[in-house]
């Protein structure tokens, strides 16, 4: 398979009152053509901005180093307009709030077509009539009632159909999908996660899911990429993470998850303490202060990206060991 | 309901809420309107967290903001702390609207990206006028703080500076910030990463104890509700399906729809085959509702009576309500 994605000492910081926020530390993460992958990582490790500031969508007070090569191309040296080219059609992202990612005050119908006839260039009918089809795709009821609503007219589940629909229209080469199922239920959150496999089988897709629900991952991914304060922590086949897992926070995630077959009423296992400050950088294993196994060797120094010769990736002294 | 019927209400034990015949509908155009919520009956008793969980669109959030009186809704009676609040008018229930706070489905759209952190938590406080500007200073710490979010780093940023699990955090302890008696939560955690999401879960438990506070706890995630809730009801396209404590709805789920429901569960394992009894058949429209169990079209058991009349509900073991003429008993 061919690199479809390359990322480089990819780094994003934003200059805030308190300093530089380093909300992406030196990133190197290849995706392959027809790959999915997983990011997690706990809320604030820099999922979200990994993933836009890939697609070049950050707010003028980031800063972004590195590269990012899409079909061989380096984006960083492309002008805003020759970026902007690839959305869509190239690159499509599902944004993780779907009431603010749509515009309140246009019909679902417009929003839809809109990428369909400026970047497809269909005509108006050809526009509606595919669009509607996109709505029965994503599995909303009444579509030509749908096409005439507001956003704010729609339930949490079905806004986030509509911005799936409109993502998937232009059949993007690479789809990032930020948190698309976490406001689903369960039942639809298995249709939406099929839909995403079909379309990615069909269209040949390439898919990066970013989630913090390691059963959608276990179910819907090749590969898994753990993220903790900006860094990849940890990166397997997904089978052989979950088999294999060798960081304490990858396994700490997991033991976090309530699950069905746990009786209820009781309490949660919880990583205690929070992620670093982003605006510091300690000496050390970000992770230590947090971490169970940690020694003082993790506090005085930061491990380094160690590979496995199965290609398992992991950052830490004292990995796990054994059958988990 | 899919049914009707009010034999899981318990009024003998003083409800902190009592919800009677609930009714919700969305105009769409002259002729035709969503039905959202139709006809549904609860209550909740002081210290329960009832958790509603239920299909996109069958009507969850519009339950909620219902009790809220967000809007009116068109029927049915809402007593709260023995006050019947679906009748007063605006001054009254002004009045009661800090014993019930909300916390909404798009927390961070329903911050306001122009306010400062302390001021966002600060707002309510000043509105109700609880305190000196000194004291409610100290509240907003206290509060960042049972959230978990560092006062000293937060109180002066902006929401959009933040992730989305820390926006969840604000809009929590804004939320518990008038210390309501009922505190009802549309999907607190769904956009929580897992870890984060144990935390806030066992933060509303230990608030709950705290406060003495009473959960309405809304989740489309079966095995969050699990987690935290004392008794779970189940809703399909506005109808109640089946109530029952979480143990026995697991386990011995008696509603078609509650068992393909919980074999839908992702299992966070990748060895394990998903075993996926998907829901066939078409998504529901609310806006011509089936006959009968609405739950009907996608019901694999559904018989001719299941058209022609809508299944009350019945108590199958004590404790536990079924709506459905044919319950899965084995
Ligand atoms: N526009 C911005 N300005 C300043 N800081 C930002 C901005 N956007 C994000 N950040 C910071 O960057 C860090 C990474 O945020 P990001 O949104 O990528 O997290 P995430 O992993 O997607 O979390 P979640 O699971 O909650 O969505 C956080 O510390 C966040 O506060
Ligand atoms: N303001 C509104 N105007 C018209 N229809 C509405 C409005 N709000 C909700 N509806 C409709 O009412 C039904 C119930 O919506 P609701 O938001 O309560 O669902 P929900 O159970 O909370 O779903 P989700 O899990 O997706 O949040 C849906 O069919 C929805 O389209
Ligand atoms: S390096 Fe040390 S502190 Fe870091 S994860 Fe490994 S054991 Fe824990
Ligand atoms: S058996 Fe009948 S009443 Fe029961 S869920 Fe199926 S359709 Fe509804
Ligand atoms: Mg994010
Ligand atoms: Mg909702």
């Amino acid at each position: 398979m061919t690199d479809l994605l390359k990322l480089e000492d990819f780094r994003v910081s934003f200059s805030t009152p308190r300093g530089d926020l380093h909300a992406v530390r030196s990133v190197d993460l290849t995706i392959l053509k027809g790959e999915s992958v997983g990011i997690v990582g706990e809320s604030g490790s820099g999922k979200t901005v990994l993933s836009r500031a890939t697609m070049g969508l950050m707010p003028s007070t980031a800063t972004q180093t590195g590269s990012a090569f899409f079909n061989g191309t380096d984006l960083s040296t492309l002008s805003r307009d020759d970026l902007r080219s690839h959305w869509g059609t190239g690159m499509a992202m599902i944004f993780q709030d779907p009431l603010t990612s749509l515009n309140p005050v246009r019909r679902i119908g417009s929003q839809l077509t809109e990428g369909l006839t400026v970047r497809l260039g269909m005509g108006r009918e050809q526009a509606r009539s595919r669009a509607v089809e996109l709505l029965d795709r994503v599995r909303i009821p009444d579509p030509l009632v749908t096409m005439k609503k507001y956003p704010g007219e729609l339930s949490g589940g079905m806004r986030q159909r509509i911005v799936i629909a409109i993502a998937i229209a232009c059949t993007p080469e690479l789809l990032f999908a930020d948190e698309p199922t976490t406001a689903l239920d369960v039942t639809v959150q298995a249709q939406v996660l099929e839909l995403l496999t079909e379309l990615r089988a069909e269209r040949n897709m390439t898919m990066v899911l970013v989630t913090h629900d390691l059963g959608v991952v276990a179910g819907h991914t090749d590969r898994v990429v753990v993220m903790y304060a900006g860094q990849i922590v940890e990166t397997a086949p997904t089978k052989d993470l979950f088999r294999n897992m060798k960081m304490p926070y990858t396994e700490a995630l997991l033991k976090s998850i309530p699950r069905l077959d746990q009786p209820s009423g009781q309490r949660l296992q919880v990583i205690s303490g929070r992620l670093p400050d982003p605006t510091k950088t300690e000496p050390g294993c970000a992770f230590a202060p947090r971490c169970t196994y940690a020694t003082d060797k993790c506090r005085a120094e930061a491990p380094p990206l160690t590979t496995a010769p199965n290609g398992h990736q992991y950052r830490c002294f004292f990995p796990i060991t054994g059958a988990n | 309901m899919a049914g009707t019927g009010k034999i899981h209400l318990r009024p003998q034990s003083s409800p902190i809420l009592s919800v009677q015949d609930l009714v919700v509908n969305f105009k769409v155009d002259r002729k035709s309107f969503v039905s959202a919520v139709a006809g549904i009956s609860f209550d909740v008793l002081r210290g329960e967290t009832l958790a509603i969980v239920g299909e996109s669109g069958c009507g969850k959030t519009t339950l909620g903001k219902a009790i809220m009186q967000l809007p009116r809704p068109k029927g049915g009676t809402i007593v709260l702390d023995g006050e019947d609040i679906s009748k007063m008018d605006g001054k009254d229930l002004r009045l009661v609207r800090p014993k019930v706070q909300m916390i909404f489905q798009d927390a961070i759209s329903s911050l306001d990206p122009r306010l400062q952190v302390k001021n966002l938590i600060d707002e309510p406080l000043k509105v109700w006028k609880r305190g000196s500007a000194e004291e409610r200073s100290g509240r907003v710490d206290n509060l960042l703080d049972a959230v978990g979010l560092d006062p000293a780093i937060v109180r002066d940023r902006r929401s959009y500076e933040f992730s989305g699990g820390q926006c969840q955090r604000i809009s929590i302890a804004r939320a518990i910030a008038l210390d309501p008696m009922l505190l009802i939560c549309d999907e607190p955690v769904s956009a929580l990463d897992v870890s984060v999401q144990a935390q806030i879960l066992n933060l509303l438990q230990d608030m709950k104890n705290k406060l003495g506070l009473t959960l309405i706890f809304i989740s489309h995630d079966l095995a969050v509700v699990k987690a935290v809730s004392t008794r779970v009801l189940v809703m399909y396209l506005g109808k109640i399906c089946e109530i029952a404590d979480p143990d026995d709805l697991y386990l011995k789920p008696a509603h078609h729809y509650s068992r393909a429901l919980i074999a839908a569960v992702p299992i966070p394992n990748p060895e394990v085959q998903v075993n996926f009894a998907r829901l066939g058949g078409e998504p529901p429209s609310s806006i011509n509702p089936p006959s009968g169990c609405r739950f009907r079209p996608r019901c694999s058991s559904a018989s001719d009576r299941c058209a022609a009349e809508e299944p009350k509900l019945q108590e199958i073991a004590p404790g536990h309500f079924v709506a459905c003429h044919h319950p899965i008993v084995d």
